[in-house]
């Protein structure tokens, strides 16, 4: 059934990571993935791994939980080691067929590219799974508050995240009843060739969208009569406070920042495979 | 067509932390022609039971006969299910699509590769029962008022010709007027087409008006069976379950409680109003 | 100076019905002023304060773009047409009315998403048509829509409940209390951390009665609350709406087409086609059984079978409406024979 798939992969349970200011955690994101480019050799992407993992335990979220958000995006996975495996340009020729080549390097880079990879993926799911939903949209229209100067709808696009993760349920929900109603009218989805089989989403598509119309429209009025009129003089009933842990955290991660920095000026005293 | 349905449960996401068992070793049987009305609170398993019947979901474990052959036997015949038992869900004005009522009552005769002339005869026999006259053919689903779409979705169920017809709640959100309209055009489909018609309710007055036979559905069993006036009679089980009687039942129920002989097994104001005449008209000589 | 005021016709209120109280005050007032007695001087609008909405020549039109052979046709329709209506503080007051009758385009006119198109609407003396009252009226007069799904904002309950505060620029501190207090009012308080999309439609429905709560209304306005829930939904949420209006003294605006609900209003207004037809005290409305059902409405089955026994002869009050007056109506006149 459509309902059962979950949106948001929160992962309720209580941790010091759970507990972090969202906008910090936002932040510290951000900065590891930029680390992960930082850090150019094997040494290094095996302490940002060894440090990923602990954080990991800190936070209580079992590893199924991590590994699962890798599974959809395999594909992406094979296909990057793939390309760099074959269109790395390199001397240590080790198998050539047409203008495919095989070289030492090539592996090297595929398989670097592959860590990078699976440790921002990790890394980010890390940032969604110790987060709600509700904190991450807060944190966000936060951070972009400065870009408000340039025209960027901060609170805008927070809203329309939050009304957004509000109805995905809810739609769900709508998509399944309709399509159960065409069924039982005899539609057909599952045969036909490519042109049939898009031409049989029309029954589910237009209810769909007349009641999504719908739905906008209701809503809207709803939140006028509540009073909603932009971020204007708007409060918020929970506010976000930087806490002791967080500066704790800054500062572990401006250590973290430049020992990464450290790793990649101290690769050419490395040999080259590590 | 008779359906019989045999130790039929179904349990949703099982072996997960929602598990949740919806319906519990349910035994009915339905005769061909009959209308029976289907009455149970939120939760209980109605809604669950109803999709088994066409097929849309499948049993956890038991079965579903109709005229004594087990639907799931052959998935190749799973259509042809589809179209002998009609299913109208709740609020069925949600799925019109098409651009104009005629297309989209023709919808269901479509997708059963009908010819174009038993398409034709088929949606305009389905349109009149349900009440929906010429000059709405070509207009579009959407510009009708609440009822009349709705009675347009349920006249698109009733194009398939189906032998069985399901209705999820028919009634839900509409004015008395609307209802009304609804109620008779299913009433007069009941009498002119002799379908078999399963009628699902919160209503008991809807369902005390129309139905032969009640079933009610309490914690995904059959709890309880029968002529409407045997139903309505046991006003104490049926508040016990979350449900209520139509409001003249308790009056009898009352009086009776009062010492009064009187009748329990009322429950039409029509009734009411022939047994209390008898019993106050002394009072006007 | 309210005391005065009803001290100079104490006698006159036993012979007048309450709503004449007032204008009778004001009548002797102006009798005293003229008489230039030591009254003091009455401010502007203490007649309208005891009012919570007061409709004068309340007229709605819009215009309906209408597709026929001859072309696009443009038609203008009155969904309200001249309504004049009083309502007073700390009534429960049911709107009656088929679908399309006009009576949900009157429930967001006290709202101000609507504005007359012609005539006034006060609500607790505001004028609608003033843009700048527009966000202290809709604070004065919350509004609950029909579709549970529809009006819910965030994906958390107390969240939700917070939307209203959280836009009138309350204190953080102070909307917390807030919330708390309103979903401990709709017993809702163990779902505080629910997500909305899993509860069921009555639950929603109370969610959204604590969301207008939270803002403190004198008044809510209910847009057929019960049209899509079940019967215990049904029952959790009338049960909620009458206990905000006993309890906390919120004045209570129904707009249903169920008559069971309109029976426990202390005052019904029936809408049919933009104009209002009738207004009085559920008894006064219901045992005018035929002219209620020529508007497309349904009275109870007990008040339709005392109806239908009246016109037989039979001596019963008109005014029945529950089972219990119904059962001591036949026990008392058995008791004659």
């Amino acid at each position: 059934m459509i309902r059962d798939i979950t949106i948001g992969q929160y992962y309720p349970t209580e941790s010091p990571i759970h507990r972090m200011d969202a906008r910090g955690k936002i932040v510290i994101t951000f900065l590891f993935i930029v680390s992960l480019f930082i850090v150019n050799n094997f040494f290094g992407y095996l302490c940002v791994t060894a440090l990923l993992g602990a954080v990991i335990r800190i936070s209580k979220v079992p590893l199924k939980f991590m590994l699962r958000g890798l599974k959809s995006i395999v594909i992406i996975i094979l296909f990057t080691a793939v390309i760099n495996l074959f269109l790395t340009q390199g001397e240590h020729v080790l198998w050539q067929a047409g203008f495919l080549r095989l070289t030492t390097e090539g592996i090297y880079m595929a398989v670097k590219m592959c860590v990078r990879l699976v440790l921002l993926i990790v890394g980010a799911s890390l940032l969604t799974l110790t987060t709600t939903p509700i904190q991450l949209t807060d944190g966000i229209e936060y951070l972009l508050r400065p870009l408000k100067r340039f025209g960027v709808p901060a609170h805008e696009i927070a809203m329309m995240m939050t009304i957004a993760l509000r109805f995905i349920p809810t739609l769900l929900d709508e998509t399944d009843k309709i399509i159960k109603a065409q069924q039982a009218r005899g539609a057909d989805f599952d045969t036909g060739n490519l042109m049939q089989k898009a031409k049989s989403m029309i029954p589910i598509l237009v209810p769909l969208f007349i009641s999504a119309f719908r739905r906008a429209e209701e809503l809207a009025m709803a939140m006028e009569a509540r009073c909603y009129h932009g971020d204007e003089n708007r409060t918020r009933m929970n506010v976000m406070r930087l806490q002791r842990r967080d500066y704790q955290a800054a500062g572990l991660v401006a250590v973290y920042m430049l020992v990464a920095v450290a790793l990649r000026y101290a690769a050419p005293l490395l040999p080259f495979w590590i | 067509m008779s359906i019989k349905i045999n130790h039929l449960t179904h349990i949703y996401n099982p072996g997960t932390a929602f598990e949740k068992l919806a319906l519990d070793d349910v035994t009915l049987e339905i005769q061909k022609g009959e209308f029976v009305g289907l009455i149970g609170h939120t939760g209980s398993g109605k809604s669950t039971l109803i999709q088994h019947l066409n097929g849309i979901i499948s049993p956890t474990s038991g079965e579903i006969l109709l005229d004594g052959e087990n639907i799931h036997q052959d998935k190749s015949k799973l259509k042809e299910v589809r179209r002998r038992i009609g299913l109208a869900f709740q609020y069925p004005e949600y799925q019109l699509f098409e651009m104009t009522v005629y297309k989209d009552v023709a919808f269901g005769p479509t997708n059963l590769k009908l010819s174009e002339a038993e398409i034709h005869q088929n949606v305009v026999s389905a349109l009149e029962t349900v009440g929906i006259s010429e000059e709405l053919y070509e207009k579009s689903p959407f510009e009708l008022s609440g009822g009349q779409k709705r009675r347009v979705a349920i006249a698109g169920v009733l194009a398939m010709n189906p032998e069985v017809l399901i209705l999820d709640e028919p009634t839900a959100g509409l004015d008395p007027k609307g209802r009304d309209e609804i109620l008779r055009a299913i009433q007069e489909l009941h009498e002119k087409r002799g379908i078999t018609v399963i009628l699902v309710s919160h209503s008991m007055e809807d369902v005390a008006k129309l139905v032969d036979r009640i079933i009610v559905m309490h914690r995904g069993k059959a709890a309880m069976q029968g002529e409407p006036r045997e139903i309505f009679s046991h006003v104490d089980e049926l508040e016990g379950m979350g449900l209520a009687a139509p409001q003249v039942s308790y009056v009898f129920a009352e009086l009776k409680k009062r010492g009064w002989d009187v009748p329990t097994d009322i429950y039409t104001v029509q009734e009411a109003k022939d047994v209390l005449y008898k019993l106050l008209k002394q009072v006007k000589a | 100076m309210h005391k005065q005021k009803c001290l100079a016709v104490v006698c006159l209120d036993f012979f007048m019905e309450k709503r004449y109280l007032i204008d009778s005050c004001e009548y002797f007032y102006h009798r005293l002023k003229e008489l230039g007695t030591w009254l003091p001087t009455m401010e502007k609008g203490d007649k309208e304060t005891m009012k919570m909405v007061r409709a004068k020549d309340l007229t709605y039109e819009y215009v309906r773009v209408l597709e026929t052979e001859q072309g696009t046709q443009e038609e203008k329709v009155a969904a309200l047409k001249q309504i004049n209506i009083e309502i007073n503080k700390g009534d429960f007051v049911a709107v009656l009315g088929h679908n399309g009758s006009g009576k949900s385009t009157f429930a967001k006119h006290i709202n101000a998403l609507l504005q007359p198109t012609g005539g006034t609407l006060w609500v607790d003396d505001m004028d609608t048509k003033e843009d700048e009252l527009v966000w202290e009226i809709r604070q004065t007069a919350g509004m609950v829509f029909q579709n549970p799904d529809n009006q819910l904002v965030a994906t958390v309950v107390e969240e939700d409940i917070a939307f209203g505060p959280e836009n009138m620029g309350i204190e953080p501190k102070e909307i917390r209390r807030r919330v708390d207090e309103a979903l401990a009012t709709v017993r809702m308080s163990d779902y505080a951390t629910h997500t909305p999309s899993k509860l069921s439609g009555g639950q929603k429905q109370r969610i959204a009665i604590a969301g207008v709560l939270a803002m403190k209304p004198e008044c809510i306005v209910l847009d057929e609350p019960t049209a899509m829930l079940d019967p215990v939904g049904r029952r959790d949420v009338m049960e909620t709406i009458e206990r905000l209006n006993r309890e906390e003294g919120i004045t209570i605006i129904l707009i249903t087409h169920y008559m069971d609900e309109a029976v426990r209003a202390d005052k019904v207004f029936v809408i049919d086609d933009g104009d209002l037809v009738m207004q009085g005290t559920p008894k006064e409305i219901f045992s005018q059984v035929e002219t209620l059902q020529g508007y497309g409405l349904d009275v109870p089955q007990v008040t339709e079978t005392a109806h239908l026994l009246r016109k037989e002869g039979i001596e019963l009050p008109a005014d029945i409406l529950t089972i219990e007056e119904m059962v001591g109506a036949i026990c008392q006149l058995k008791s004659t024979i």
